[in-house]
């Protein structure tokens, strides 16, 4: 069987963004730097652009999230693209339809682009791997897998703060094993060479052989974030509790919530990124995210160019 | 009906024979090796020049999908894929639905497979009631109905209270009991090994101690209750460990390991392929090195296929939610050829693996070709090979993640009680 | 196969420079497009001493060939340094011929303001239009050969030169 990762054709032009992983450094830059234009457009009077007028891009939610799905609605509505949404959470799966025949439905209606978000694992890569050669799809989250434009906005904000990465120390602080978004990020820091990569959380969040991604590994937050420069927070889901991975959040707070005083153990120009929704008093404290080194918000404002930038990329990449 | 195969090359494990002989079969029996008696007029010759004469092969594992999931496969389409894997005698796993835990249901499943008149079918008994692990089964009255065996499917072992209940009543009546070590509290939702590819894959995971947790209560309850226990797919350098210590320390254990896990590894999940999606899971590659080389060594006594169809649509879904398993009858002698060949091991002791093996694990007089025995055998070309494509493939599943392989091994024909239930000429 | 005689740029510049001179009213501004529009229009604007910035336009988000060739993979950021509505504008391109990247700016101007007029510069127009546009001003109007690509080059020491180059397929 052929096993290649269907995000890059055979020529390793992009057709889907499906994962960070395996991503050439050259096709990172070119995201990251046709988002700094799209920046431009945002900031104009007029946030609109004509490029993928009568372009149809489904925004297919299988897992709801208000939030994301709307970032990548704005970026597909600047494009002028015609934009639908689905919350199939809650219609066709339940009536017994599989997830391929409803990508199929939408395919029949002209579809260009999928952007998709699934509770499982490898479902952006099966819908990948099934539409038609010129039907895009973009990952918008997939279980525990990837979240790569989370990643890719989370490396232009790195950039815009820090310049270069190849000097750079950078933390993922929190719940590493359930997260897409960390696996992303690690994947994306790696491959934009930034020479070290840190993970803090107790055993109990992190995945076996994670320094096999290329990261070290820390369980206290004293230790790990000496000297680091970039402060990747993730988001702590209530559900750990009951699944036995934590006692309490209390606990998780006072030793691994970023407060201040842990937040002046890192280096003094440290930025402070979060992938939001934050549980504030849980893995952050509002005197951090509010504070002066964080970069939360504009990390939000630069999520819509990097999708913008990834819609019109593969978009204008034929099969 | 009187069958004359001449010029092949008769391997017979058990016998310890490989050498060119002719085979003589009247009245569904082999009557003579060598020289035919005296009176012997063949209605048919079959010429194995150049072929591999050999008992007819005996699968641990084949599931028919009946009663109750003809949709994925019936007993016509998985009957006939097994003799064209040239597999004469397999024991079906009791996880039909309904489980095959009444007389009933056995007796119907063996009458069925009876009419087709192809492979011996052995049901396995289901050791609990509905699988359930809360009540045992009448496993006396499943063995006059034909259970040789009782067991519990993949990770659904009863508590341990039950199971030792179980046991117990099993060494009553001398029955063996057949068991999947998987700690089901260990396994949650998990369908990956626990290790790197599911770490950057981010899917859920069994880690290698839900198997030897598992597998550490079965040998102390087989110590305890004087069962004899087959453990069923062992996917762990520290299983084979564990059970080596055990066959050293006299227990009465056999085991086995399935065609996929001696070949692939968990990197072979690639980008979610789903027919990688099986229990145990595809471990590491120092894992499968140590099923390969316990099997070489004697720990692991069989391979079986653990053949599972499934429907396309049960597969074509995200690797979490799509169903486990892979078909593999039909690969039965390939893969396990592949391995012996690697292994550089004599056609006898690779055969051994397939043939007179399981059929001890089982049970049952079958594996070997005596004078006088069962004439069930497979004839088949070792050095042609073929390419694993969904139509080269009978079995109604096409779930294998060795699709697009070239393997070695074409059988050409299967004798069952010494009528050809498959032939296929070059 | 003859080469192509092709004009000096730095010629045209400044056959431009005399061109536009009669008509520069204070109160104009310079938008260059990208790459070739951009380097004239900054030796214009050193030239004329203008006092406003000036701007510069990618328009590869505004082209209608997007389809046939999708993004280019160095798309640089637009940047208008001053407010385009009521403005005088003259947009300066290397070479004119179907008008659709000049449709492409000004359809990217409009996105910024309304201004008050466009004027359009080129160093050479070598026909082949479209569009109905046409240029106000012109260094140098050529025939070439329809195959070929005429490209606006700048040396190290800042020198303009035309070259005359087979059309490839970069995108």
């Amino acid at each position: 069987m052929i096993n290649r990762n269907p995000q890059l054709n055979e020529n390793g032009v992009l057709q889907h963004l499906l994962t960070t992983e395996g991503l050439p450094v050259s096709v990172l830059l070119q995201i990251l730097d046709t988002a700094e234009s799209f920046v431009g457009v945002t900031e104009r009077d007029v946030k609109k652009i004509p490029l993928l007028r009568g372009k149809s891009i489904f925004n297919l939610f299988f897992e709801s999230s208000t939030r994301t799905r709307t970032t990548f609605e704005i970026a597909a509505k600047r494009l002028s693209a015609d934009v639908i949404n689905l919350n199939v959470a809650v219609s066709a799966q339940t009536k017994g339809e599989t997830l391929l025949d409803t990508v199929d439905n939408l395919s029949a209606m002209n579809a260009d682009m999928f952007v998709v978000r699934h509770m499982q694992s490898g479902a952006a890569h099966l819908i990948a791997n099934h539409v038609q050669s010129d039907i895009h799809v973009i990952n918008a989250g997939d279980g525990r897998h990837a979240h790569p434009t989370q990643a890719l906005l989370d490396m232009f904000t790195i950039r815009r703060y820090k310049r270069d990465f190849h000097n750079l120390r950078v933390a993922i602080i929190g719940d590493i094993l359930h997260s897409r978004v960390a696996r992303s990020q690690i994947h994306a820091l790696t491959t934009l060479g930034v020479p070290e990569v840190r993970v803090i959380a107790p055993k109990t969040l992190l995945p076996r052989m994670v320094e096999r991604l290329g990261v070290h590994i820390y369980h206290d937050m004293a230790k790990g974030l000496k000297n680091i420069d970039v402060l990747m927070m993730l988001r702590l889901q209530k559900e750990r509790m009951q699944t036995a991975n934590l006692p309490s959040f209390e606990e998780y707070f006072k030793y691994y919530g970023l407060t201040p005083e842990k937040l002046s153990l890192a280096r003094p120009d440290a930025i402070v990124m979060h992938p939001g929704p934050m549980n504030r008093g849980v893995e952050i404290d509002s005197g951090v995210a509010d504070g002066k080194q964080s970069v939360i918000l504009p990390q939000v404002k630069f999520g819509i160019a990097v999708r913008m930038a990834v819609m019109s990329i593969l978009a204008g990449n034929q099969a | 009906m009187k069958i004359h195969i001449k010029n092949g090359r008769l391997v017979d494990p058990k016998n310890a024979v490989d050498t060119v002989q002719d085979v003589f079969i009247a009245a569904g029996k082999v009557v003579a090796i060598g020289t035919a008696p005296g009176d012997f007029h063949a209605n048919r010759v079959i010429d194995a020049n150049s072929l591999v004469v050999c008992p007819g092969f005996v699968d641990l594992s084949v599931r028919l999908r009946e009663p109750g999931l003809e949709y994925k496969a019936t007993l016509e389409s998985e009957m006939n894929a097994a003799v064209a894997g040239g597999v004469t005698s397999f024991a079906c796993p009791p996880d039909t639905d309904p489980p095959l835990d009444e007389p009933g249901l056995v007796e119907m499943l063996k009458h069925r497979a009876k009419n087709l008149n192809q492979a011996n079918v052995y049901p396995i008994g289901a050791l609990t009631q509905g699988l359930q692990g809360k009540r045992l089964t009448e496993m006396a009255e499943l063995n006059d109905a034909g259970c040789v065996v009782f067991g519990q499917p993949d990770g659904l072992l009863p508590d341990l209270r039950v199971l030792m209940q179980a046991m117990n009543y099993a060494a009553t009546f001398n029955f063996s009991v057949w068991l999947r070590p998987q700690e089901i509290n260990l396994t949650n939702h998990g369908v990956a090994h626990d290790g790197e590819v599911a770490t950057r894959l981010g899917l859920p995971t069994v880690p290698v101690c839900a198997e030897t947790i598992a597998l550490s209560n079965i040998i102390l309850l087989a110590q305890e209750t004087g069962v004899r226990v087959h453990i069923c797919r062992v996917s762990s350098a520290e299983g084979i460990m564990m059970i080596s210590a055990a066959k050293q320390q006299g227990l009465p254990i056999t085991c086995d390991v399935t065609i996929n896990h001696i070949h692939l590894s968990e990197m072979d999940i690639g980008f979610f392929d789903s027919n990688c999606h099986m229990m145990p899971p595809l471990r590491s590659a120092n894992d499968r090195e140590a099923l390969r080389k316990g099997l070489f060594d004697g720990v692991i006594d069989a391979i079986c296929s653990d053949h599972a169809p499934v429907d396309e649509d049960a597969k074509l879904l995200p690797f979490g939610q799509s169903e486990m398993g892979a078909m593999g009858v039909e690969l039965l002698l390939p893969l396990t050829l592949k391995w012996g060949m690697e292994m550089n091991l004599p056609m006898i002791e690779i055969l051994a693996k397939i043939t007179y093996e399981p059929a001890q694990i089982l049970g049952v007089a079958a594996g070997h070709l005596s004078v006088g025995s069962a004439a069930d055998l497979c004839i088949f070309d070792p050095e042609y090979y073929w390419q694993v494509t969904p139509s080269a493939i009978l079995s109604q599943g096409k779930n294998t993640p060795f699709l697009g392989m070239e393997l070695p091994g074409g059988i050409r024909y299967t004798l069952v009680n010494g009528h050809v239930v498959y032939g296929k000429s070059v | 196969m003859n080469s192509i005689q092709l004009p000096d740029a730095e010629e045209l510049f400044k056959h431009l420079v005399t061109e536009i001179q009669p008509d520069i009213i204070k109160g104009f501004t310079l938008v260059g497009i990208r790459t070739g529009g951009v380097w004239l229009a900054e030796r214009l604007h050193r030239e004329f001493e203008f006092s406003q910035p000036m701007g510069m336009l990618d328009v590869s988000f505004y082209r209608d060939d997007f389809d046939k060739i999708g993004l280019h993979s160095r798309v640089k950021r637009s940047e208008i340094p001053f407010s385009v509505d009521d403005a005088h504008i003259l947009l300066v391109d290397d070479v004119l011929q179907t008008g659709r990247t000049i449709r492409a700016a000004i359809n990217e101007l409009f996105d910024y303001g309304r201004p008050a007029s466009i004027s359009l510069i080129v160093l050479v127009d070598r026909g082949g239009r479209e569009l109905p546009i046409a240029a106000q001003y012109v260094g140098a109007t050529l025939e070439l050969p329809a195959g070929k690509k005429l490209e606006l080059r700048r040396s190290s020491d800042d020198k303009l030169s035309l070259s005359l180059n087979d059309k490839t397929l970069t995108v």
